[in-house]
């Protein structure tokens, strides 16, 4: 058994990171602290999850979600998505492994990875709208969220969704309020089989390496983590059965990375783009004052009132 | 040499000293205006958003979500009047073969040597690269704003699609910014230009020294007796 | 269970069968997970769906519903014939060596005794050959014809692999390895848990489905070893402890009987149950009967219960037939029943047979339900379309709702699968006007206690003899109530030697301190040590586990006395001695039986004296032969549930369990395989409680609307597509599901036909959050166990179509 997080104290605890922890902040320039928090991580072991949905239903209990009752349409996953109020969602597949013949149910946890290089924060154009702690934590500011939807076209995960309500982006935040004063996530508590845990992600790491060691003596030889460097690892990492092929757990991407596209828009498009319109700005300060006015001179003036009176020029 | 009319509806020349000549009616200059303004608050706003260092001007539109809600419908406003413009102007923007002799001389173009340019119609030929490449500007960030427009439209496109659509949105955008900036700083280099879209006329001269051929065809129409040529000065 | 909740993670084999347990024990699972993580235990999963069980096992089987029976004989068969047995252990520990009388026979599919008319056995030549000395004859060589383990032979030895994959449909290859993997644990050194549920008990054979896993596990000898035990999952918080309280109407607190019409005295009642030993040296547990029902007695009555007058046995009432809950709404049906107190119950979700469900509450003269939620049941009279479509205008009944409390809306204790009972406190303050149960039952007492006493009436005595002093009759308190179950000494009790081991007025300390002249109370004898002299132990919250075996001593109590692993005595050989160090539990040490738990045993009985290590049992030893003790035989047959999509393939003349009761013998209730090809099975979601949780807005989310499984070859078949509305309907109703086409089931061969399961979760009906359905219940038989009455929820037959055509 992974040791669980004891249950916190009555007594109000001053919260272990804050403002003055910050690694990243949207559209803003800041210095990080000299000194990083140690770094978390939820560690979701699939094979270890029995598709409960407990963490989904404490999700929305802790975070205060009012989800829709939807209808069924023909899998277990429900909601159907991710939306502004299901911030993890429990995504079915079945597997027919040719290798051995079996059926395989996986079932895994979807929800924010929360990225070392997180695409959502690469993307915002809010200053503070989404924050990185030192910790890893990637967190959502609301009140400076401006519902621009960026963060979904940087996420590389697909996970932010704006809300319909107040416009604003919402993802799992980790529970950052939870962990800030000791407490693991509400989903990790609520999870009947430690298929969630979460720790310091050495920890996590050094768990799930005896994880994956178990299901290599079941004959998953591929059992492996999952922590994709493309995107400077995560802070949210898989357990796999088959880490060499991830994209057969409802789509988890392989090898993800921040898409060039946002790379381009974010990256070489904006200096470019400013120097671009910096240029013309300047050649034409510069031509007008090397050059002068294009003035209109009385000869002009006659001319066209030669014309005008029918005079032939 | 002219197979075409340079003379748009409501041109026409009036005696008096100097002499002036009527180059764009009030509803062409409202509807100019009006796409000028709407295109510098699409850039204030989409500047705001596109680069941290000018976020601070969302503050002009009441804050970052304001500025996020009003961009795309000035888009649209801007799109519905530029098709005014559109339809307004793109005949006398047709390209001709002067146009090419006039873009070999640009040189001279930007040394004031006017009189080594050719006899120009309505428009020369800069002016109709800025209305040409404003059209296809506005096609394209029109289509890819609808794309990117998370509040009514993000379902029905994918991600990466959006993600195209960002990045063209924004390349274009800089693009049209720089057009704008050719188109703007022409009008203020070339003195007696604002005139035209502010009181509607332009004098004599200007239409002599920059539009002599239109300005020719205006008093030649008046001598062939059609109603709309040269008028007495009021 | 057996075994505890925490001792699962000791376990070396986990085979969940009858039950989901991931599915519908999320909690309880945890044991398993730790099991494989920890030890490197395996999982494996027999079930008609590849479930979320499966979804994390180690191994797959599917099964056919209700061919239970022959899977597991075929396993029994497989442990016989290949001589997989812990040999010392069936010698010693279970009835292999009893000589069984000549008369008892089994031919055709039916025992000896049978009464075609009643659907019953004479159960007289279902017996042991006593000896000349009263005790029963053995032959420890199990070599004798007509030794249990001989018998046991001849009677499975038709459950060859090949025939377990023509009943139940399971491919040779994935059975044998189930066979294999359980045989791998016959030895002492490592142990195999058996997790069952309702999967095992919602048959018309439930009862032998248990026996016969019971079979397996003394055959490996893996009963009263930490890791073993055929484990009960209980479908409540808190259903082991309404068991334990007795609210059957044929039962007592404590698993005691209520008499019957044909125990007219004590005396009489007493006789019957009070086994002597058959063997010498044995313990015989039940020898205490008598103490244990006098005590109850003496809680019931108080002051009024003396020698004398019986301590009022005349006052129990005395029961005809068993009044379960089958039998109950068949009597309501036939309009012999005024008033129903509908008590946290919701029948017309939970009973077989809706349709019947709603005619009898029809006939009522008035319905009280006492629930914290709105029911379907107290809506029973309101059309909702299709959902349930009556003619209110037609329905006199009156109804009334009483909003109670809910449980954490109120102090009391729960006892868990684990028998462990556990104190709670209120989590939050009631809603509104709400009650709890308690209070308004005895508010009821007292007043019905009152018109009796001005008005007189039927059976008025033994309203007045009852004992309700507590300090507030209105509103007695859960300690109180507890104090009570637990027992106490009513005058100073002595021992042997004549030494005074409880004061008057003192609590017991254990059932063993009960006696039956009068001197003590408590009213559930296996609850006693609960509160004792030192205080109410179900608030223990101690997590130490000195010898790290998941043995939490000082965590809640655990019934009996406190014992976490029943017979745990069989933890050790014979001599003494642990079978092996990988098993170590409970020991002999020269002086006295020790170990991590409590003895399931007399702790200073030394093993040279041979007494059996199941204490309860007249014999001493488990029961592979169990005598007359079940209605429908002492070893396990295959039938075929009463809906079958084939006939009987071993026993061809036999419909159904020869010895379930079928109401008026009205066979035409059952719909035939030629009209309804499909077989369904109904359970539970993770994501709903039973019918409580639609009423919960987050369960409803997590999952909104009934749905029906099936093969995405049963889908290709009938042209229905993924998420379509499927029309399902038995001989006896039909309902409306979405449907999940999965590759989780799959058709199966049975004795040479392919047969079609379909799925259908239970959770829905048309009040709460949850999108309006039918109850599931309308589909299902009201034929139940020939043990229990549990009805056959799990397996009946139904045809489905698409509701609007195939979708493209």
């Amino acid at each position: 058994m992974f040791p669980p997080i004891q249950n916190p104290t009555t007594e109000a605890v001053p919260p272990k990171f804050g403002e003055a922890d910050l690694l990243r902040r949207s559209a803003s320039t800041i210095t990080p602290p000299a000194e990083r928090q140690t770094e978390v991580a939820k560690l979701i072991d699939v094979s270890k999850c029995i598709g409960c949905k407990a963490c989904q239903s404490a999700c929305l209990e802790w975070n205060e979600l009012v989800e829709e009752v939807g209808i069924n349409t023909g899998v277990y996953d429900n909601p159907h998505d991710l939306t502004p109020n299901t911030w993890t969602l429990m995504r079915f597949t079945e597997f027919e492994n040719t290798e051995t013949g079996n059926l395989e149910w996986l079932i895994r946890k979807d929800g924010c990875m929360h990225c070392e290089d997180p695409g959502c924060l690469k993307a915002c154009p809010a200053p503070g709208a989404i924050v990185q702690y030192t910790n890893g934590i990637v967190d959502f500011v609301h009140e400076n969220c401006i519902g621009c939807g960026y963060c979904v076209k940087g996420c590389p995960f697909n996970i932010p969704r704006i809300s319909k309500v107040d416009h604003k982006a919402y993802k799992c935040s980790l529970c950052v309020d939870r962990v800030a004063v000791g407490q693991g996530p509400a989903c990790a508590k609520a999870c009947p089989t430690q298929a969630i845990v979460f720790g310091t992600k050495e920890e996590m790491k050094q768990y799930a390496a005896t994880r994956i060691e178990d299901l290599k003596s079941r004959g998953y030889a591929n059992a492996g983590l999952y922590d994709p460097p493309g995107v400077g690892g995560t802070h949210v990492m898989y357990v796999l059965h088959h880490n060499d092929r991830p994209e057969i757990y409802a789509g988890l991407a392989n090898n993800p990375r921040i898409s060039p596209m946002v790379e381009a828009w974010k990256g070489l498009t904006k200096y470019a783009g400013l120097t671009a319109i910096g240029a013309f700005a300047a050649f034409g300060f510069l031509h007008h004052l090397v050059s002068g006015a294009n003035r209109v001179s009385s000869a002009d003036e006659e001319a066209a009132k030669r014309l005008a009176e029918g005079e032939r020029t | 040499m002219t197979t075409h009319s340079e003379v748009a509806k409501g041109d026409s020349v009036h005696r008096g000293n100097p002499v002036t000549v009527d180059r764009y009616s009030a509803a062409a200059r409202v509807n100019h205006w009006i796409t000028a303004i709407s295109l510098v608050l699409l850039a204030l706003s989409g500047l705001a958003l596109f680069h941290p260092s000018l976020y601070f001007l969302t503050g002009l539109f009441g804050g970052g979500a304001l500025a996020r809600i009003i961009h795309p419908f000035i888009g649209v406003v801007l799109l519905l009047s530029f098709l005014g413009l559109f339809f307004r102007f793109w005949k006398l923007n047709l390209w001709e073969r002067t146009d090419n002799v006039w873009l070999g001389r640009l040189k001279d173009v930007l040394t004031k040597n006017d009189e080594k340019l050719p006899e120009v119609g309505k428009y020369n030929a800069g002016q109709k690269m800025v209305f040409w490449s404003m059209s296809l500007i506005i096609v394209i960030l029109a289509a890819s704003g609808v794309v990117i427009w998370q509040q009514f439209f993000s379902e029905y496109f994918t991600v990466d699609q959006q993600r195209v659509a960002v990045l063209i949105h924004a390349i274009v955008a800089i693009v049209a910014i720089c057009v704008w900036i050719v188109h703007v700083y022409a009008a203020i280099w070339v003195r007696g230009t604002i005139g035209a879209m502010t009181r509607g006329r332009v004098t004599g001269g200007w239409a002599w020294r920059h539009h002599r051929r239109w300005l020719r065809e205006l008093v030649s129409d008046k001598s062939k007796g059609k109603p709309k040529g040269v008028t007495p000065a009021e | 269970m057996t075994n505890s909740w925490t001792d699962i993670k000791n376990t070396d084999l986990v085979w969940i069968m009858g039950g989901n347990a991931a599915e519908a024990h999320p909690c309880g699972f945890k044991w398993v997970t730790e099991a494989k993580a920890e030890r490197g235990a395996k999982l494996m999963v027999v079930d008609p769906r590849f479930n979320r069980s499966a979804a994390v096992a180690d191994h797959y089987a599917p099964i056919r519903p209700g061919s239970d029976i022959a899977f597991l004989s075929g396993v029994v068969n497989y442990l016989l014939t290949n001589d997989k047995i812990h040999h010392e252990y069936v010698r010693h520990y279970t009835n292999a060596a009893y000589i069984v009388r000549d008369d008892f026979e089994f031919n055709e599919g039916l025992f000896s005794g049978y009464d075609e008319e009643k659907r019953s056995y004479d159960r007289s030549t279902w017996e042991y050959v006593m000896g000349p000395d009263g005790f029963a004859v053995r032959d420890m060589t199990l070599k004798d014809p007509r030794c249990v383990f001989q018998l046991m032979k001849k009677h499975f030895e038709i459950y060859t692999p090949e025939m377990v994959e023509r009943v139940s449909g399971t491919p040779k290859d994935k059975f044998l390895k189930v066979a294999e993997w359980a045989a791998s644990t016959a030895n002492g050194e490592r142990a195999m848990t058996i997790m069952y549920a309702l999967g095992w008990t919602q048959h018309s054979s439930g009862a032998q489905n248990i026996r016969t896993a019971a079979m397996i596990q003394l055959l490996c000898g893996n009963i009263g070893i930490p890791g073993g035990g055929v484990n009960a999952l209980r479908g409540h918080s808190n259903v082991q402890g309404i068991t334990d309280v007795g609210t059957l109407t044929a039962a007592i607190p404590g698993y005691l009987a209520l008499p019957t019409d044909k125990e007219p005295t004590l005396e009489a009642h007493l006789a019957k149950r009070t086994f002597k030993p058959l063997q010498p040296n044995q313990t015989s547990y039940w020898q205490n009967y008598p103490k244990f029902y006098v005590s109850f007695l003496k809680s019931y009555f108080g002051a009024k219960a003396t020698k004398e007058n019986n301590f009022g046995y005349d006052w129990l009432p005395k029961v005809d037939v068993a009044y379960d809950a089958l039998r109950m709404f068949d009597v309501m049906h036939q309009g012999k029943t005024t008033g129903m107190l509908c008590q946290g119950f919701n029948p017309l979700m939970s009973i077989a047979y809706s349709g019947k469900t709603v005619a009898a509450l029809s006939k009522l003269k008035f319905l009280v339900s006492m629930d914290p939620i709105e029911t379907d049941t107290v809506r029973f009279w309101e059309n909702h379309g299709e959902f349930n479509d009556v003619d209110t205008a037609s329905i006199q009944t009156e109804v009334f709702m009483l909003p109670v409390t809910s449980f954490a809306e109120e102090e009391g204790s729960f006892t868990n699968s684990s028998r462990c009972i556990q104190w709670k406190w209120p989590a939050a303050d009631p809603y509104f006007e709400s009650r709890k149960d308690i209070d308004i039952l005895s508010d009821l007492f007292v007043r019905i206690r009152k018109l009796y006493e001005t008005e007189g009436g039927t059976g008025k005595d033994p309203l007045m003899a009852i004992d309700w002093s507590y300090e507030n009759p209105l509103e007695p308190q859960p300690d109180e109530l507890l104090r009570e179950l637990n027992g106490k000494a009513l005058a100073d009790v002595t021992d042997a030697e004549g030494n005074v081991i409880r004061r008057a007025g003192e609590q017991l300390a254990g059932f063993g301190e009960m006696r039956d002249d009068g001197s003590t109370d408590g009213s559930m004898w296996i609850y006693t040590g609960v509160y004792g002299p030192k205080g109410n132990f179900a608030q223990r919250r101690d997590n130490d586990d000195p010898s790290g075996l998941g043995v939490f001593g000082n965590w809640g109590f655990s019934w009996p006395a406190n014992r976490r692993i029943q017979y745990n005595r069989a933890s050790a050989d014979p001599q003494g001695k642990p079978w092996s160090e990988a098993k170590k539990y409970m020991y002999w040490d020269g002086q006295r039986w020790t170990g991590p738990d409590v003895p399931d045993y007399v702790a200073t009985i030394p093993p040279e004296q041979a007494t059996g290590p199941f204490i309860m049992n007249a014999e001493g030893v488990s029961r592979l032969w169990v005598r007359g003790l079940m209605a429908d035989g002492p070893f396990p047959a295959h039938y075929e549930p009463f809906e079958s999509p084939v006939k009987n393939p071993i026993f061809p003349a036999i419909r159904g369990n020869p010895a379930a009761r079928v109401f008026n013998n009205d066979m035409e209730i059952f719909g035939d395989s030629s009209e309804f090809s499909i077989v369904a099975t109904t359970y539970r979601l993770t994501e709903h409680f039973h019918f409580w949780t639609k009423n919960v807005h987050t369960n409803a989310v997590l999952q909104p609307e009934a749905i029906v499984e099936m093969s995405e070859q049963l889908a290709k078949e009938k042209g229905i597509a993924m998420g379509q509305l499927v029309r399902i309907w038995s001989n006896r109703g039909e309902v409306k599901a979405k449907a999940v086409v999965t590759k989780r089931l799959v058709p199966l061969q049975v004795d040479g036909k392919t047969v079609h399961t379909i799925g259908l979760p239970l959770h829905f009906g048309f009040i709460g959050e949850t999108k309006k359905a039918s109850p599931i219940n309308s589909l299902t038989p009201p034929v139940g166990d020939a043990n229990s009455q549990t009805p056959e929820f799990k397996a009946f037959l139904v045809d489905i179509e698409p509701v609007s055509g195939p979708v493209a």
